[in-house]
């Protein structure tokens, strides 16, 4: 008999992992990653590699420090996760000590600070994201066209280099992304007709043919990444769904009501970080309420924030500064949004017979 | 016939292709049959024979004592060699009283009693003919089948359910027996409708029994009061309140029982032996159990004695085709390891599975990240991560205010779990804990009680003397109050 100590059961489980979710996770947002190494070259694929890599060694310093074993959590592919959501999310032309710096923050400051994988109160990658956008507005806002590699406009190997290391001035075309013309543009007084003039393409916003980050770019790609998942049952629609349904529909309304100041829905679904948002940060586990009603409430009041802080607050894209709201406001969620126990009414106490006879 | 939804539960691997073509064999006599004195819920039988006495096939052993036991009767006839602490087929490896018996290999009947005339005979009398025979719920549970039988006479009911759902993987024993003998269990369905005085039943069978579902069909064609029922095959169906829930829309209250919305639920393979033991005479001495895995040569649905040693059906089976890695009874969801092989078959017993490496679940823990699978598949409506964070920090309250004692232990969180954390573990942790602080609290109110009268008794200036056969009766009563 080769029994281990009693444990309780079940002895079967499902075939699940942390690991494999964070590989099908990783699989998911290749298709959109290799969109966005295509359009923005060589820059975007080492600034690619370093995040990642740097994150990686934090990862592992980090485990060190806590003496935790460091075969166990560093292959669980949590931290290559966090930076990867990092790296897509930075501007494509962003020199590498933006990336390293965004990895320290991410794992040691927002993941490891709190306890290391599933306790961080927030999502790692926004906070970064968001340390970066604060304290270097500049470089991360710095967003250029896309430009294929056989492009003539696209940057070859050793200039790549020196976009990386910072130093070079390579004459690219900047390109304000199409948040931050409209946000610019109002702000100046110009009405939004004449700012959308020749710049509404819904077609390229959806393709990626648009400037931004290293890979929001491709709405399609991030949507089939997305579904994906969902089908693979890495994660549930109601985050997804609901945020993008809520988003339309505020945009909708203020579009009806003011045209001229309000952009339609198109505009604020395929254009910023709306769609990776949607389906592979808002959706991180650790950070996201775990009933499906908290999901979806988390869903309507993502979009809310978004909308509001695109509209209203500084920054033309809020997404970051929403995602980590909601991520202070997902334990009061999940306080109150939990499921009826069977048997029970909602307020816990044992369901009555009185009606029946 | 509509079917209602519950919320949670798991689409769990069946894996039943191992013996669900595997037809109910009789396995040969064993050299040695040991038979525990519990083998169901409530007070243990107490012994009704002596060391060295000669029984008979079907005569009883050992006594039913108080409304909620079961007497034991011979599975075969032999000498009684030993009545003693065996190992209990339980994890623990702890002894239980158990009687051994060595068959003379003549397997002589007793005198069975006469059938009942079911003509005649009333709700009572039928519950009493299956408590003789010592009949327990055979699903797993062994709840004595006759105390189910009497809920007629304190519940007004409308309908029994038939639990042929076996949502365990694994597990054939019910299939079999569906495919096998569906005029003798429709007859003891008839019989059972009788005692409950209920006009319809259903025979709810999960999705993954064609076979079944049809035979059944047929066999009770021209029976008007009884149906068969597809159930979706989603674990656990077989949980007798979410089986109400998902056949009727009904949900029965936490705290209370079916019987109060006037439905019942028995086993299939209990309605089996309560036609046995009313139209036959025949007491509960065997049962037919799954005995299968990939460890296992030659996994099988055995129609065995109660009392066989496990040893012998694994020899029977050709013996272990590889060191098993786990070896359960019961199912792989809810069962329990075996301690050794020498356990016996008892009247509880669905299945023993011998499960190789690749069988057995990762016991690679994670921490939680928080993704909830938990909670979307748990069938209770819980927050099974919050109630293991809970009992990690020994905040048994806690637990217990966010409903640990509504956990009905089935797994499906532990199952689901990607970080694979041993959820049930903790939660069987918490309500042990409960358990003993509700004793504790029970006896602290008796003190309180005692000493209250103690006092004034001192004041009236009356019996001063600790213990007196009428104070006694006093307390009883106040201890009941």
């Amino acid at each position: 008999m080769s029994n281990t100590p009693p444990m309780s059961g079940p002895y079967m489980r499902k075939n699940k992992s942390v690991q494999r979710s964070m590989l099908l996770v990783m699989l998911a947002l290749s298709p959109a990653t290799a969109f966005g190494f295509l359009a923005y070259g060589w820059p975007a694929i080492l600034l690619f590699m370093v995040t990642l890599g740097s994150a990686l060694v934090f990862e592992v310093l980090c485990l060190l420090v806590a003496g935790r074993t460091v075969r166990h959590f560093a292959t669980d592919g949590s931290a290559l996760v966090t930076a990867w959501l990092l790296a897509v999310s930075l501007p494509p032309w962003a020199p590498w000590w933006i990336g390293v710096l965004g990895s320290a923050v991410a794992i040691v400051i927002a993941k490891h600070a709190y306890g290391g994988l599933g306790q961080n109160v927030f999502n790692p990658a926004m906070v970064a994201r968001v340390v970066l956008l604060i304290s270097f507005p500049l470089e991360m806002t710095y967003f250029v066209r896309p430009a294929p590699p056989w492009d003539a406009a696209a940057p070859g190997f050793i200039e790549s280099l020196g976009i990386f290391f910072g130093n070079a001035v390579f004459d690219a075309t900047s390109s304000a992304t199409v948040l931050n013309s409209i946000r610019t543009g109002l702000d100046q007084g110009t009405q939004l007709h004449a700012l959308l003039d020749g710049h509404y393409a819904p077609l390229d916003w959806i393709l990626g043919l648009h400037g931004g980050s290293m890979a929001e770019g491709s709405d399609i790609l991030l949507l089939l990444g997305g579904v994906f998942l969902i089908a693979n049952r890495v994660m549930r629609w109601h985050i997804p769904v609901s945020f993008l349904a809520a988003l339309a529909v505020i945009a909708t309304l203020f579009n009806l009501y003011d045209d001229t100041r309000h952009p339609d829905a198109l505009v604020h679904l395929f254009n910023g970080t709306t769609m990776l948002a949607a389906f592979f940060i808002a959706t991180d586990p650790v950070t996201s309420p775990m009933s499906p009603k908290g999901q979806i409430w988390f869903g309507i009041g993502l979009a809310a924030l978004v909308y509001a802080i695109r509209t209203w607050a500084a920054y033309p894209e809020g997404m970051s500064f929403a995602i980590l709201l909601m991520n202070a406001l997902t334990p009061l969620i999940d306080r109150h949004m939990k499921p009826r126990i069977f048997g029970r009414n909602t307020r816990g106490e044992s369901l009555n017979l009185v009606d029946r006879q | 016939m509509p079917l209602f939804r519950f919320r949670g539960g798991a689409k769990v691997a069946g894996r039943k292709d191992l013996t669900s073509d595997r037809g109910i064999v009789t396995p040969p006599l064993p050299p040695v049959l040991h038979i525990p004195l519990q083998q169901h819920v409530g007070n243990p039988a107490v012994p009704a024979v002596r060391v060295g006495e000669h029984v008979v096939k079907g005569q009883l052993i050992a006594d039913a004592k108080g409304t909620i036991s079961a007497p034991v009767h011979a599975p075969t006839s032999g000498h009684v060699t030993r009545i003693g602490a065996h190992t209990a087929p339980h994890p623990s490896g702890l002894p239980v009283m158990t009687l051994s018996l060595e068959p003379d290999g003549k397997e002589t009947w007793i005198r069975l009693p006469e059938p009942l005339d079911l003509q005649v005979a009333t709700g009572a009398q039928i519950a009493q003919r299956v408590a003789e025979a010592g009949v327990v719920g055979m699903g797993g549970a062994a709840f004595p089948a006759a105390v189910k039988l009497n809920q007629g006479q304190r519940y007004r009911l409308d309908l029994l359910i038939l639990n042929g759902a076996e949502c365990e993987p694994y597990l054939t024993c019910d299939d079999r027996l569906m495919r096998e003998r569906p005029e003798q269990l429709i007859a003891g369905i008839r019989i059972m409708m009788q005692a409950l005085a209920v006009e319809r039943a259903v025979i709810a069978v999960e999705d993954n029994k064609h076979i079944s579902f049809t035979i059944l069909r047929e066999a009770c064609a021209g029976d008007p009061g009884i149906d068969t029922v597809y159930v979706p095959a989603r674990y656990p169906m077989g949980s007798s309140k979410h089986l109400v829930k998902a056949v009727t829309g009904r949900e029965a209250p936490a705290t209370g029982l079916t019987a109060e919305m006037g439905v019942i639920v028995h086993n299939v393979a209990t309605a089996f032996a309560v036609y046995e033991a009313v139209a036959l005479g025949k007491p509960l001495i065997s049962r037919i159990v799954t005995v299968s895995g990939k460890a296992l040569r030659r996994p099988e649905n055995y129609d065995a004695l109660i009392g066989t040693p496990v040893s012998w059906l694994v020899q029977q089976s050709g013996g272990l085709a590889s060191e098993p890695r786990q070896v359960l009874m019961g199912g792989p969801m809810m069962g329990e390891p075996l301690p050794n092989l020498d356990v016996p078959i008892t009247k509880g017993t669905t299945g023993v599975l011998f499960l190789e490496g690749t069988e057995v679940a990762d016991k690679n823990v994670m921490p939680c990240i928080g993704c909830g699978s938990c909670v979307t598949v748990c069938p209770s409506g819980l927050l099974p991560l919050e109630m293991a964070k809970m009992l990690q920090h020994e905040d048994i309250d806690g637990a217990d205010r966010i409903g640990l004692r509504d956990c009905i232990s089935c797994g499906s969180c532990n199952y689901v779990c990607p970080s694979h954390i041993p959820l049930v573990q903790f939660f069987n942790y918490g309500k042990g804990r409960l358990r003993n602080q509700d004793q504790e609290k029970k006896q602290h109110e008796r003190i309180k009680i005692l000493t209250e009268q103690r006092r004034q008794r001192l004041e009236d200036g009356t019996a001063t003397a600790p213990s007196t056969p009428g104070m006694n009766e006093r307390n009883d009563g106040a201890s009941e109050r």
